[in-house]
């Protein structure tokens, strides 16, 4: 085991060189460039036996990934925004294909203009292309969410790709002790992957090619359903990467929520510092919690209905905006309660865009004026906003 | 917003046992490195630790700040630091460009890279503690003379000005960190640690 | 004294480029030659800082920020435009080699076989400087970067673009150095006067990404060509004019020397750059020579 202070761009890094990945293909964005520089030094030592495809793009990069997939390879990249909305296309392909690519994606706001800070608005435009997304909120979940995620997504019942996610600069570039173990025990829980249809001379076979209506119809089907499926798995996943390394994860963390009367529904590195929120507001006597949502395609729904049975206001904190609409995450929650018998009021709010600092402060203050009633039902409170 | 802050520390007093530091340099002086050797001591001693560069675009000379923040008990909070323990400065030159006791608690702690004596500073707030660790890089071969790389000689004296990361500690963690002359970057900061000068 | 460039200045002081940047100092030299009446375009690249963050613009004159990848078709998307509302301006889309060489090319070579009016400025710095020096296609063999670190530095030549470019058959296809203003102004305003597409590319020293001194930019620059590692030449019209002709090129090893990111070479590398520099210069005299 090796516990090291390692920045969440490494993490990634670590990550990959741990799950073994056999192909990586790339191109340097800020704030992602660190997860390549250190792979290309891991191919280079030869502590990586893997090849590393220096592509000319997003695109391409991608693109890379789903041929080694379609050969059998465990492939991996990474990528931010501009980048990830470039492989836009190529996204969809991975998904359809059922190619169990994973991907790092580092939350930077969209351009123009130019932002190099972080807000999710990049990886929520892609919530539609059927890649499995995990946010994570500490290096050590971005650690072990790399390795957790190829075990999910390879898994026979899912065969779908999946994308973890981490915030620009508050973890790309924050440095954090990581823990890693060895590299044993990780080969056990994680063995090599054996792809069940892939490109083979003994067995060929074509791929991809036009389908009629006919059938169409059914592969999204099947699409859909492995992703209701990998719910499971990601929970089934989580508990043995709990059993083995001591550190259990889900499809959601619950914070402090048992007797809590007003739950915050957040995500990523806003959940933590939340969390400090949570204490301080118990401290003065709220009931307060928390859920984080880690896992947001597929999104666990029966956990957000469990948890909002129990509780008399939910506040949801976005750290994204869909246009015209609202928070997605807002969104999201709002539509699994719909059909609820009894539901709490669930209020929506909006902050730290372009990657505006979200402070302990600003929970606390929002969860108290929510508290008080002071915030707005059935619309979108901007917090901080300065117009 | 203010008052919140307040009542937060008064209310959590003894238990605040979090130290947030600030380092300000310029681009390619090696602050980030710092900040992150230093966190890695106050790891290696049990502490929990957080290291980040100011969240912008570095350029080569242009002035940068960097982040340690450590405590004792696990760390949630992934905000921006606004009001340090202390502040290191690694480039005098920057003290007329850049505010460097801006939110500085008011018995904070100033380590200043010169060769003045503490008390040629007057800066308002905060203790002020001085090393010429320019001298002792460049004794040391670190850098060149109109480059010297001090990031090293100045943790030396931050353990001795703080005290809470012991010199040991940041030895060793320069000899794990330091990407080239670790030996010399170790003795530069076994230097500065016994030469730091105190008000 | 008199001088021998435009004096009016389009650019501010004051920019955030490192000091030594060869880039900025070509964007100076590039807006004497066109002048006001000049519209920008700037893909992701250093230039997209070095322009200024929000509410600033270190230019004169229109700038518009886009995409990495779409300098060549959003500046044949505002030529276009300017067509219709008959206005009477230059295009020029500055972009650096990775929007260029790499990501860039598509769009590029859709603008350059269409024959778009533009005015296609390349800035070589031969990485990807402004993510903090990745290889792109740009950069030299046997060079260090972040992604091609010293053990296994890039393992094959720099991308002739400037042939890829000429084999468009567009009417303008030059390179430049900022070493020598003269000439690369004069090209622009050729470019300026030609209709269709034109390509310049000119090679702007990093000090930052090349592990170079500051002071060294203009040498540097001025050793590529001396060596004939980077040849200044035009081709109008299929024409080839090699513009700079070394009367006895200094060996690469001079070039080289200066620049931390060829620290590790060994005698055999640098022989092996020699020869083909040798080569790829014997060559462009034989195209000279014949077309
Ligand atoms: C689609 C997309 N991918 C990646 C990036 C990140 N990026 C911004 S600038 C840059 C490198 C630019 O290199 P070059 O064109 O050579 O210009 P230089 O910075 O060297 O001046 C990269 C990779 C981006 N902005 N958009
Ligand atoms: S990194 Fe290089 S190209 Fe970019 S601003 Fe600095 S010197 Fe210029
Ligand atoms: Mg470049």
């Amino acid at each position: 085991m090796v516990k090291k202070v390692i920045y969440g761009n490494h993490a990634v890094s670590y990550g990959a060189r741990d799950s073994r990945v056999e192909v990586i293909a790339a191109y340097p964005i800020t704030p992602q460039t660190q997860v390549v520089e250190l792979l290309s030094e891991f191919c280079a030592s030869g502590e990586l036996k893997a090849k590393f495809i220096k592509v000319e793009s997003e695109h391409s990069a991608m693109a890379a990934c789903v041929g080694a997939s379609a050969a059998g390879a465990r492939a991996f990249t990474a990528t931010s925004s501009q980048g990830l909305a470039l492989m836009h296309e190529m996204l969809h392909w991975a998904s359809n294909a059922r190619h169990p690519i994973v991907m790092a994606n580092i939350n930077r706001a969209m351009g123009p203009p130019w932002s190099i800070w972080t807000d999710q608005n990049d990886s929520i435009a892609q919530r539609d292309t059927g890649w499995l997304q995990f946010y994570c909120s500490t290096n050590q979940e971005v650690y072990d969410t790399t390795i957790q995620a190829f075990k999910i997504c390879e898994n026979d019942k899912v065969l779908l790709p999946g994308m973890l996610i981490l915030d620009a600069f508050v973890l790309s570039h924050t440095s954090e002790v990581v823990d890693m173990p060895p590299q044993e025990e990780i080969d056990e829980f994680l063995p090599p992957y054996e792809a069940k249809y892939k490109l083979d001379l003994d067995d060929p076979r074509a791929f991809g090619g036009l389908m009629f209506p006919d059938w169409y119809y059914e592969l999204k089907y099947k699409q859909h359903r492995s992703m209701e499926k990998a719910l499971k798995i990601i929970e089934d996943v989580g508990r043995e990467f709990g059993e083995r390394f001591g550190r259990y994860y889900g499809l959601v963390e619950e914070y402090r929520i048992d007797d809590a009367e007003i739950v915050l529904v957040v995500s990523s590195t806003v959940a933590q510092t939340s969390k400090e929120a949570v204490d301080l507001l118990r401290k003065e006597g709220m009931r307060i919690g928390l859920v984080r949502i880690r896992t947001f395609r597929p999104f666990p729904k029966e956990k957000i209905r469990k948890i909002a049975s129990k509780v008399d206001m939910m506040i949801v904190i976005d750290r994204n905006i869909s246009f015209g609409s609202e928070g997605v995450f807002y969104t999201e929650t709002k539509a699994a309660l719909y059909n609820e018998k009894s539901r709490p009021p669930v209020y929506g709010v909006i902050i730290g865009l372009g990657g505006r600092d979200v402070r302990v402060e600003d929970i606390m203050n929002i969860a108290k004026k929510g508290k008080n009633n002071k915030l707005e039902i059935n619309k979108i409170n901007w917090w901080g906003v300065k117009l | 917003m203010e008052k919140t802050v307040k009542k937060r520390r008064i209310f959590l007093m003894e238990e605040i046992k979090m130290y947030e530091v600030r380092f300000h340099g310029r681009g390619g002086q090696g602050a980030v490195t710092a900040a992150t050797i230093l966190a890695d001591a106050a790891f290696h001693e049990g502490k929990d630790v957080q290291a980040f560069p100011m969240f912008g675009v570095e350029r080569r000379g242009a002035p940068v700040a960097a982040f340690m923040r450590m405590d004792t008990k696990p760390i949630d909070i992934k905000t921006q630091i606004y009001e340090p323990d202390c502040v290191v400065v690694l480039d005098p030159t920057l003290m007329s460009v850049v505010d460097v006791t801006k939110g500085l608690k008011e018995n904070g702690k100033i380590i200043i890279n010169s060769s003045k004596d503490p008390k040629e500073f007057n800066l308002g707030k905060g203790k002020v503690y001085t090393i010429d660790a320019t001298e002792i890089a460049i004794k040391h071969g670190l850098g060149t003379k109109t480059n010297p790389i001090v990031n090293t000689a100045i943790l030396g004296a931050y353990s001795k000005a703080v005290g809470n990361v012991k010199i040991e500690s940041i030895e060793e963690a320069i000899l794990q960190n330091a990407p080239r002359k670790k030996e010399e970057n170790r003795k530069a900061a076994v230097e500065a640690y016994e030469k730091t000068r105190g008000e | 004294m008199k001088l021998t460039i435009p004096e009016e200045e389009l650019m501010y002081e004051g920019t955030v480029d490192c000091q030594g940047c060869g880039a900025g100092l070509a964007m100076r030299y590039a807006l004497k030659a066109l002048g006001k009446r000049t519209f920008v375009v700037i893909p992701a690249c250093c230039w997209s800082i070095i322009a200024g963050p929000f509410p600033y613009s270190s230019l004169q004159v229109p700038l518009y920020h886009t995409a990495f990848e779409t300098a060549a078709v959003v500046s044949s998307g505002i030529k276009a435009a300017l067509e219709i509302k008959g206005i009477d301006a230059t295009v020029m889309a500055w972009a650096g080699d990775g929007g260029t060489f790499d990501i860039g090319i598509q769009s590029l070579s859709g603008a350059a076989e269409r024959n778009e009016d533009i005015i296609y400025v390349c800035y070589d710095n031969e990485a990807y400087m402004n993510t903090g020096i990745q290889r792109s296609s740009a950069t030299p063999y046997k060079a260090w970067t972040t992604t091609t670190p010293r053990k296994y530095p890039k393992a094959r030549p720099k991308k002739n673009i400037d042939e890829i470019m000429v084999a468009h058959e567009i009417p303008y296809v030059a390179t430049a150095s900022v070493a020598y203003p003269e000439d690369f102004i004069r090209k622009l305003q050729k470019a300026k006067n030609i209709k269709g597409t034109k390509f310049i590319h000119v090679l702007a020293p990093c000090p930052t990404g090349w592990r170079s001194l500051p002071e060294h930019t203009i040498k540097l620059a001025r050793l590529a060509v001396q060596t004939c590692i980077f040849p200044i030449y035009e081709v109008e019209d299929g024409k080839y004019k090699i513009n700079i002709k070394p009367k006895n090129p200094k060996p690469v090893e001079e070039y080289l020397k200066l620049q931390g990111r060829f620290r590790h070479l060994t005698e055999e590398d640098i022989k092996e750059i020699q020869e083909a520099t040798n080569r790829k210069w014997k060559k462009l005299l034989k195209k000279e020579e014949f077309f």
